[in-house]
């Protein structure tokens, strides 16, 4: 790993995410059940819990990728996905919601780059296609940005030809092209080998001192002692218990979260 | 069962033969005989050679005429007027049915309805049906209008002098094309991951962006042979615009050989000929069309033919020398 000690963008400030009562359901499956969540400026907050408890569900939430049945989301005190209309709350257009997406940076699981365009490409065709920058600075930011992944020398490489993890470093970059005020991580390493999981581990790590405000899903419990400010578990759409990583992780106070760490650990 | 007394002696002895000269990680393996396959190639050439004689001696085909025909200032207009058909065609066709498929795949149920209907019905219907319709549409609408159904007209056109023949013949083709490339360009559109609509939305890239340059281009990879296919279908059914009086290459020797009856099947010919370098042109396009579309998709690019014949020399060569230094 060559990667760079990642700078603070001067003009990104950290924001702030708050959750308010958030259900959601598919047909009569409840995924979510009135989820409150605060996560502070600057703040990496990891969220545990097992397959099909809505973590995921609760991330994509936050990015309005899907579209809760009760309950608000804000960023920076802006709702996401809707607006405020008397005492009601009336859904944004595509491209208002559009719009907001490019202040949250969203890294799946599975990557996601775009195959038919280089890894220099897929990291300036956000800041172009949104209007933020022209053509020639969004490469020279994309450059800079693969720089401090380690991936410099990559950048006229197609996604295919890359590895799990340098594909996910680079969507990493891709994210951080739009100077987001948080980031979303949906389990970033679950579909890499577990050789590869280091690096991008290490560039999150990286990240998470600048004081970019992360959410991370993931089930690296190791990493999430050592990075996280916070840790919540949530089961059933519901969040069990949270707090510090030496609390929830060391000292769970709920039966649930004693039984889910001791599978997982 | 008792086993003949020689049978364990030869056994042993059989190796000893050979072995002395060479140690076994030395001995080349001779590759299996096939006699089957040397037949079957043998009996293919015979075949393939039957037919070429015949082809160049039997007087039938008169090919002293087919070279009078083949240049023909005649032919070559009516090879032109196939060509200009086909393009028109196969542009409003692809334009058509890419509207269709995003009529098709939009969340409105109207659209979907009219888009399948639409697709159904120029499915069913045989182009020749549809082309002669045309024809005689002026008949049908004296004049065509644009405004409010039902109500007033805002402007209207002498439908008689906007449909030439040409005019005809491309709408009727195009509009049969778009029903086929509809269902084609839909095919291509769904095979793109899921995955990279849901990247396009959560980077906020602009609908007409997320569609123009994240899945089309992608969809364009499976759209490209399928389309081919179309369009080399194409190509041919421009056959039958013969019947709304545009001549046409098959036309043009139809008409010709109507004048110069001993010329028909030399005209036949030349009809095929051409239509055989169509296609080949066509395939060649296709070919890099889709090498173009597989960057990214591929970790390499399949090898152009020349690439391939080079390799093809190089491998050849090697072999040669393999063979000749054992």
């Amino acid at each position: 790993m060559t990667a760079k000690t990642l700078e603070p963008p001067a003009d990104v400030e950290a924001a702030t995410v708050e959750v308010h009562d958030v259900h959601k359901w598919y047909g009569t499956h409840r995924v979510l059940n009135g989820i409150d969540l605060t996560v502070r400026p600057g703040e990496v907050t990891v969220i545990l819990g097992p397959s099909g408890s809505g973590k995921s569900t609760l991330l994509r939430v936050i990015n309005h990728l899907e579209k809760p049945e009760i309950g608000h989301v804000s960023v920076n005190d802006e709702l996401i996905g809707v607006k405020r209309q008397g005492d009601r709350l009336k859904e944004l257009s595509e491209r208002a919601i559009l719009a907001q997406r490019g202040r949250i940076g969203f890294v799946f699981q599975n990557f996601n780059l775009f195959p038919h365009l280089t890894v220099l490409d897929n990291v300036a065709a956000a800041p172009v296609a949104t209007g933020r920058l022209g053509k020639p600075e969004a490469r020279e930011l994309a450059r800079e940005l693969l720089d401090r992944v380690g991936l410099a020398d990559k950048t006229d490489a197609y996604p295919r030809q890359l590895s799990g993890g340098q594909q996910q470093r680079v969507a990493i970059a891709r994210a951080l092209a739009l100077r987001p005020g948080v980031i979303l991580f949906d389990e970033p390493t679950s579909a890499l080998d577990p050789e590869l999981v280091g690096e991008v581990l290490a560039v999150i790590k990286d990240l998470a001192s600048t004081g970019t405000t992360l959410v991370i899903v993931t089930h690296e419990i190791g990493f999430a002692r050592e990075i996280a400010d916070r840790v919540v578990f949530i089961d059933g759409g519901r969040i069990v218990e949270q707090g510090p990583p030496s609390e929830v992780l060391d000292k769970p106070r709920h039966e649930r979260t004693r039984d889910f760490l001791s599978k997982v650990l | 069962m008792s086993e003949p007394p020689g049978a364990a002696v030869s056994l042993a002895e059989a190796p000893s033969a050979d072995a002395p000269s060479k140690p076994l990680a030395a001995q080349r393996v001779l590759p299996l005989r096939r006699p089957g396959r040397w037949i079957a190639t043998a009996v293919v050439l015979v075949l393939v050679a039957q037919f070429v004689h015949g082809l160049t001696t039997n007087p039938f085909y008169q090919w002293d005429r087919f070279g009078y025909w083949f240049l023909r200032p005649t032919i070559l207009d009516g090879l032109l007027i196939t060509l200009e058909v086909t393009a028109y065609s196969a542009v409003l066709g692809l334009l058509g049915g890419v509207l269709l498929a995003l009529a098709r795949l939009s969340k409105s149920p109207v659209l979907r309805a009219v888009s399948w209907t639409y697709v159904w019905a120029l499915r069913s219907i045989p182009l020749i049906v549809v082309l002669l319709f045309l024809y005689n549409f002026s008949a049908l609408y004296k004049t065509l209008s644009v405004g409010v159904p039902f109500g007033p007209a805002f402007f209207s056109f002498d439908e008689s002098k906007l449909a030439t023949d040409m005019v005809i013949a491309v709408i009727g083709l195009s509009l049969n094309e778009a029903a086929y490339a509809a269902e084609v360009v839909r095919g291509g559109i769904l095979s793109v991951d899921q995955g990279q609509h849901e990247a396009a939305a959560a980077l906020g890239l602009p609908k007409s962006y997320q569609f123009t340059k994240i899945v089309f281009p992608q969809a364009l990879r499976s759209i490209t042979p399928n389309y081919v296919n179309q369009l080399i279908g194409l190509v041919k059914s421009t056959s039958l615009v013969f019947y709304v009086s545009l001549l046409d290459l098959f036309g043009t020797a139809q008409t010709m050989g109507a004048t110069y009856p001993g010329d028909i099947v030399p005209l036949l010919l030349v009809v095929t000929v051409w239509y055989l370098i169509l296609t080949s042109v066509v395939s060649v396009i296709q070919f890099y069309v889709e090498r173009y579309y597989a960057r990214g998709a591929s970790r390499n690019l399949p090898p152009t033919p020349l690439q391939q014949l080079r390799t093809g020399l190089t491998d050849l060569r090697a072999r040669i020398r393999r063979e000749a230094a054992v």
